[in-house]
């Protein structure tokens, strides 16, 4: 492995409170120094690739801790090489990749064999696994043994766990195992044939709408699970929060010192319903997109620190599946190139959300949610993830020229600020723009 | 950041990322696919070919093909554009989803994409699902007629609804041509399931744009509140016999229990609220038209009585909807272009010359 000395560039590390011009040196994977300009030179028998990075900003690589890579089982969509191939394009070096595959992430062997080399990852993948048995919403996996093999949390992502005893005994047991607990919040009793969100433009389209309430009641019902423990202190992370209500209540639970946490999806501090226009099927997701008024509650819960991180939910589906009438297309859109644009652009730019905060909900905070340790830091000794973009660089997403296997993206077309230049995953680089 | 490149703004992302295109001319998927002077040209064609000698009427699509593609069944709507298409020359292929290869389970674009190979130069299309009119239309390039879509629209059925109460309200003379102060004083009572019924949309997103007042009325299961929202001129009245007396205009739905999806509804109490039946009609809307779109329930939203008496308009709607579709199966084959009937009469000399 060649030593990498980043010349020149802004260094923003928001773990280490670094906004300044430095030299990054990373050597055996590892962040070996970060100096003043001009101070770092490799050792004299060794290799050393040298970028320069003047005009750009150096920040540690991003996590993304909600991504669906598709393996095992559903390779047609994503592998986990293609998927991480996207997740280095648009500057990822830690993706965490949801258990609903087939088979479902329910064990240890499934957990390795998804971080095993032979899957041709191209940076780090950490596995969510199930927190059911086939997530099935009844009998527990194994939290203890999971973990051991790598599982960085546990959750039914898609099959929310309704049942009280249920969540309060998952709560519990990934306590003991020192795991988060990750909810999709979605009351599935009130979201039966729903495809989109509920209101005039799902009544004028003939679409039976999600309440708000599916959402915010169920994050309401895991808080008040959530306050019940005396002794252990479960962690609940709330998944892809869309509605107003859900943020108030999660913001309320943690001011009354519960430990919970959350995170936001590009498109749901973006995006609202009227992007669903005339059934497109790459505006249909799950939770669905919201209204104006929830989509701003989105923006104000990320400026005032109540949202965690901001995750893509990224969603491969092949074409043939999204060419399907409105109801019958899977939820779901691609997320790991177009976060970083989408985030500079509309939370930076326009909310103006210092630079740092934004690599902060995207790389740090992430990493601290799901205890990955030694990810999002550029910190001494951290791992050598490191991204390096230019911050004043407009672009435009084309999908078809996505790392992905699948296209199934509203953002085809858009002109989005903060190009990624260089992702380096452990000390490799892993995706360098032309 | 010019404004061209904006990526953010409302506007501009609706552009970039609703897939909204659009319509393939002769097509129509929604009522709002036909501006006024559409609406014009479509009721006068429905009148010029109604009364057209049948034989100079055949030769105006002769040996052309339309595709009837139907995933629900129908007895109204799949046989009158079935005879509005035959009226006017074309041959007809009618493709249900069950004795077809959707049984198979080849996809609707698959579905569209073989039916135009076979020649079909237009799709009239019934489905169960919302919205599936736009996919056909986009992936076929076809000028699609919506025969009725899931919970969405059904644009036909509201044209020969019209066509059926200005012919009750002011004459057949006057049910070839409408503006926007046509219905000004009418209020039209749309009473039942509202939720499920594609019918109520489109009548209540045409029916104001020509004066109207539309009034929707049914309990809170089959109508929330939401329902109003959907366009100008319509207003939600829970009450059967309030809404009764201000219409002149009265439509009737069945309830779709296919549609109805684990909700429950108390039946009987649901006649006692809701049903028109004699008493009720000679009590408060003694004079109204009585519309249906069919199938009618007798005994449940309406007695027989009613349906049968002299307010019921309901076998005329049928009539008037082979009018209406024939102009409108002409209209997709001429590329959304009636001609005026002068010269429409002109070349219809021409040919048989």
């Amino acid at each position: 492995m060649k030593t990498i000395l980043i010349k020149g560039g802004r260094v923003i590390d928001p773990a280490s409170s670094l906004d300044a011009e430095f030299d990054v040196l990373l050597r055996g994977g590892k962040v070996a120094a970060i100096e003043a300009p001009g101070k770092l030179k490799g050792n004299k028998d060794e290799e050393i690739q040298v970028i320069d990075a003047r005009g750009l900003v150096v920040a540690p690589g991003l996590v993304d801790i909600h991504v669906h890579l598709r393996e095992p089982g559903q390779g047609y969509k994503e592998t986990i090489a293609s998927g991480t191939a996207a997740a280095a394009a648009g500057g990822f070096t830690s993706v965490c990749a949801m258990p609903n595959t087939i088979p479902v992430n329910d064990s240890p062997e499934t957990t390795r064999w998804m971080q095993s080399a032979d899957r041709g990852a191209v940076v780090r993948v950490f596995p969510i696994a199930a927190a059911t048995r086939g997530s099935a919403g009844e009998a527990l996996s194994e939290y203890g043994s999971l973990k051991a093999a790598g599982a960085v949390a546990v959750t039914d992502d898609g099959k929310p766990i309704l049942n009280d005893a249920v969540m309060r005994q998952s709560l519990a047991a990934a306590a003991r195992a020192g795991l988060p607990v990750i909810q999709h919040a979605e009351d599935t009793r009130l979201t039966v044939n729903c495809s989109m969100n509920a209101g005039p433009m799902a009544f004028a389209l003939g679409l039976r709408g999600m309440p708000v309430e599916a959402e915010s009641g169920l994050v309401d019902r895991d808080i008040r699970l959530l306050a019940e423990f005396k002794d252990a202190r479960p962690h609940l992370h709330v998944a892809h929060v869309s509605t107003a209500a859900a943020l108030e209540s999660i913001g309320r639970a943690r001011r009354n010192g519960l430990r919970i946490t959350c995170e936001v999806a590009p498109h749901h501090f973006l995006l609202t319903e009227e992007a669903v226009g005339l059934y497109n099927t790459n505006a249909k997701m799950n939770p669905p997109l919201r209204s104006a008024a929830d989509r701003d509650a989105m923006v104000a819960g990320i400026l005032d620190g109540t949202v965690d991180a901001i995750a893509t939910d990224h969603a491969p589906h092949a074409t043939h599946e999204k060419e399907q009438e409105f109801e019958r297309a899977p939820n779901g859109i691609t997320g790991l190139e177009t976060a970083l644009g989408l985030s500079l652009s509309w939370l930076h730019k326009t909310h103006k959300l210092p630079l740092t905060r934004v690599i902060s909900l995207l790389s740090t905070q992430p990493a601290a949610v799901l205890g990955l340790k030694g990810r999002g830091s550029l910190a001494v000794g951290s791992f050598g993830d490191v991204v390096l973009f230019d911050p004043a660089k407009e672009w435009v997403f084309e999908a078809s020229q996505s790392r992905s296997k699948s296209k199934n993206t509203p953002f085809d077309g858009v002109t989005m600020l903060g190009k990624v230049h260089t992702t380096i995953s452990e000390g490799r680089v892993v995706f360098a723009a032309e | 950041m010019s404004k061209s490149k904006e990526p953010f703004s409302p506007s501009s992302l609706q552009s970039a990322t609703s897939g909204v295109t659009n319509r393939v001319a002769g097509s129509v998927l929604s009522v709002k696919d036909l501006s006024l002077d559409d609406l014009n040209s479509v009721l006068h064609f429905a009148t010029v070919l109604e009364n057209e000698d049948p034989l100079l009427r055949s030769r105006r699509l002769a040996k052309r093909r339309v595709a009837l593609l139907f995933y629900e069944s129908s007895t109204r709507t799949r046989t009158s554009f079935e005879l509005a298409a035959k009226a006017l020359g074309a041959d007809t292929a009618l493709i249900s989803s069950l004795s077809s290869s959707i049984e198979k389970g080849e996809s609707l674009k698959d579905t569209g994409i073989t039916l135009r190979a076979l020649g079909a130069e237009s799709i009239i299309l019934r489905h169960l699902s919302s919205g599936a009119p736009y996919l056909l239309e986009a992936s076929t390039g076809l000028p699609i007629l919506n025969a009725g879509d899931g919970m969405h629209e059904h644009p036909s059925q509201a044209l020969l609804d019209l066509r059926t109460m200005l012919t009750r309200l002011f004459g057949a003379e006057k049910a070839s041509a409408v503006n926007e102060k046509t219905l000004d004083g009418v209020t039209v009572s749309i009473v039942g399931d509202i939720f499920h019924s594609r019918v109520a949309r489109s009548n209540a997103l045409l029916l104001p744009r020509l004066g109207a007042k539309v009034v929707f009325c049914g309990p809170v299961p089959l109508l929330p509140e939401v329902a109003a929202a959907i366009g100008p001129g319509i207003e939600i009245e829970r009450d059967f016999e309030r809404a009764l007396a201000r219409s002149q205009v009265v439509m009737m739905l069945r309830i779709q229990a296919e549609r109805l999806a684990g909700l429950h509804l108390d039946l009987e109490e649901y006649k006692t609220r809701y049903q028109l039946n004699l008493e009720r009609q000679a009590a408060y809307a003694p004079h109204a038209v009585l519309l249906h779109p069919g199938p009618i329930i007798r005994g449940l939203e309406l007695t027989a009585e009613v349906a049968d008496g002299p307010q019921s308009a309901i076998a005329e709607q049928v009539r008037h909807g082979v009018a209406i579709r024939t102009a409108l199966v002409l209209r997709a084959l001429e590329k959304g272009k009636l001609e005026s009937p002068e010269k429409a009469a002109k070349s219809a000399k021409g040919s048989r010359a």
